[in-house]
């Protein structure tokens, strides 16, 4: 299959990028979107050209690290699939795709189609985390948890943190990825001594770090790969009015 | 936003019930217009918590659009949307020109500064024909379309609103979850029908001037 490819280059962080024509050609269709990318890198490469940077890991979508805004959506059209699980089958022979870096001002791009996601690590670090006792593993079943908050915990915790949510909201919230945090964590009784503080201190860490408001569009659902619900949204604004209304000390007292 | 929205919105539901009145006649609609009037301090209380909210509705709105548009400094050159809807998208310009309809509203059937001359006096008692008012003010077709207009755009913001309003405090259980969106279409289309209705039944001659 052949493409029409119009990427986004930008040599560093500082230098102003662009849309860059380019084509690939003799790409298999049972290849990934990223095996296209890396044969298209290996043409370059022998032309002497640089290579597309984009970010990949596992290649079974899984590890959260690949994705790129593929003719407007994120992580390509395919529903509920990352990156490097949509196949060059399901575009058209011939046709012109658009690959774009996530956008928002709290993921600069630091090259190509890489971005710098450690806005993510710092709302984390916040209060995306347990108090446990440190030492040998604890014998399983030792705090019982009903079946459907277990189920539900698991649904928020499928998120990889990718980062699509980001790259598809209208206004750049990363409102998913904090709620499937903070919802998967409150749903289960390990989470429940820094319940209130981790949504006020992951809540100020998101806002500190630039990312835009939630404003309901739905279209982090619709991009999400784990097809994480936006109901948790819903959870993550009760868990935060009801810390605020109890006046928890925030972040300093948790973690640092 | 929420609750300063949620406020105006309760406002806007009794405010439409009220003035459906105009169909039970001009005895009805002067009475309740009269009883309005009649709740002296309590009506001054409500207009002030009204313009309160309407100032913090605003004030947000406008943090809220700012914030939301530094958060992406370079747009997408292709970017295209499956979940958001004309509603959610239209809530930034649709908020404005409510505003401005507002204003115009206050100054047509409450002060009675754009209303057609001589129809928004009072009598020698003093007391304003609210019913004439309300219907010799709809009888001019250019003003009535400016309702109809407006009350599609408040419709229109209600039913994205009220949909946010459960997401931003909330207001969510996964047994009546679906039952959400049509709460928002509900109640939005209740109030834009019923705000239509009021300046369709005068221009169609179903409702005429006492």
């Amino acid at each position: 299959m052949d493409f029409k490819l119009k990427v986004w280059r930008q040599a560093d962080a500082q230098t102003k990028g662009r849309m860059v024509n380019l084509d690939a050609k003799d790409i298999s269709p049972d290849s990934s979107f990223l095996e296209m990318l890396d044969v298209v890198n290996e043409g370059l490469i022998r032309s002497g050209g640089d290579p597309i940077a984009f970010d990949h890991d596992c290649r079974e979508g899984i590890c959260g690290m690949c994705g790129a805004v593929v003719n407007g959506y994120a992580h390509g059209h395919q529903k509920g699939t990352t990156l490097c699980q949509l196949h060059m089958r399901s575009f058209r022979n011939g046709s012109a795709i658009s690959i774009e870096p996530w956008r928002s001002r709290a993921f600069p791009v630091i090259c190509d189609l890489v971005v710098d996601r450690r806005a993510f690590d710092a709302i984390i670090a916040a209060g995306g985390f347990i108090t446990v006792r440190a030492g040998s593993a604890p014998d399983g079943n030792a705090l019982p948890v009903p079946k459907d908050k277990a189920d539900g915990a698991m649904d928020a915790a499928a998120c990889i943190g990718c980062g699509a949510c980001v790259a598809a909201c209208p206004n750049a919230s990363a409102m998913l990825f904090v709620a499937a945090k903070v919802a998967h964590l409150a749903a289960l009784p390990q989470g429940r001594p820094e319940q209130a503080r981790r949504a006020l201190a992951m809540v100020r860490a998101m806002e500190e770090s630039g990312f835009g408001a939630c404003t309901n569009h739905g279209e982090c659902e619709a991009a999400c790969p784990k097809e994480i619900s936006v109901n948790h949204i819903a959870l993550l604004n009760r868990e935060f009015i009801a810390a605020s209304a109890a006046a928890v000390p925030p972040r300093d007292e948790i973690g640092e | 936003m929420a609750a300063s929205g949620v406020i105006v919105f309760g406002f806007i539901v009794v405010h439409i019930l009220g003035n459906l009145q105009l169909f039970a006649g001009p005895e009805a609609l002067n009475r309740y217009a009269a009883f309005l009037q009649g709740l002296g301090p309590l009506k001054w209380a409500v207009r002030a918590l009204l313009a309160a909210s309407a100032a913090v509705h605003i004030v947000t709105a406008v943090q809220l659009t700012v914030q939301n548009w530094q958060a992406r400094p370079r747009r997408y050159a292709t970017i295209r949307y499956r979940a958001t809807d004309y509603a959610a998208r239209t809530m930034w310009i649709g908020g404005p020109i409510i505003g401005l309809f507002v204003i115009w509203h206050l100054l047509h059937l409450t002060t009675g500064h754009c209303h057609p001359a001589g129809q928004f006096a009072a009598d020698s008692n003093g007391i304003i024909n609210v019913y004439n008012s309300v219907v010799i003010g709809f009888m001019d077709p250019a003003a009535a379309a400016v309702y109809i207009l407006a009350m599609l755009l408040v419709g229109l913001h209600l039913y994205h609103g009220l949909w946010s309003m459960m997401q931003s405090i909330g207001l969510n259980h996964p047994g009546w979850n679906h039952w959400r969106r049509w709460f928002a279409v509900l109640f939005a289309a209740f109030v834009a029908l019923a705000g239509i209705s009021l300046p369709v039944a005068v221009l169609t001659g179903f409702v005429t001037p006492a």
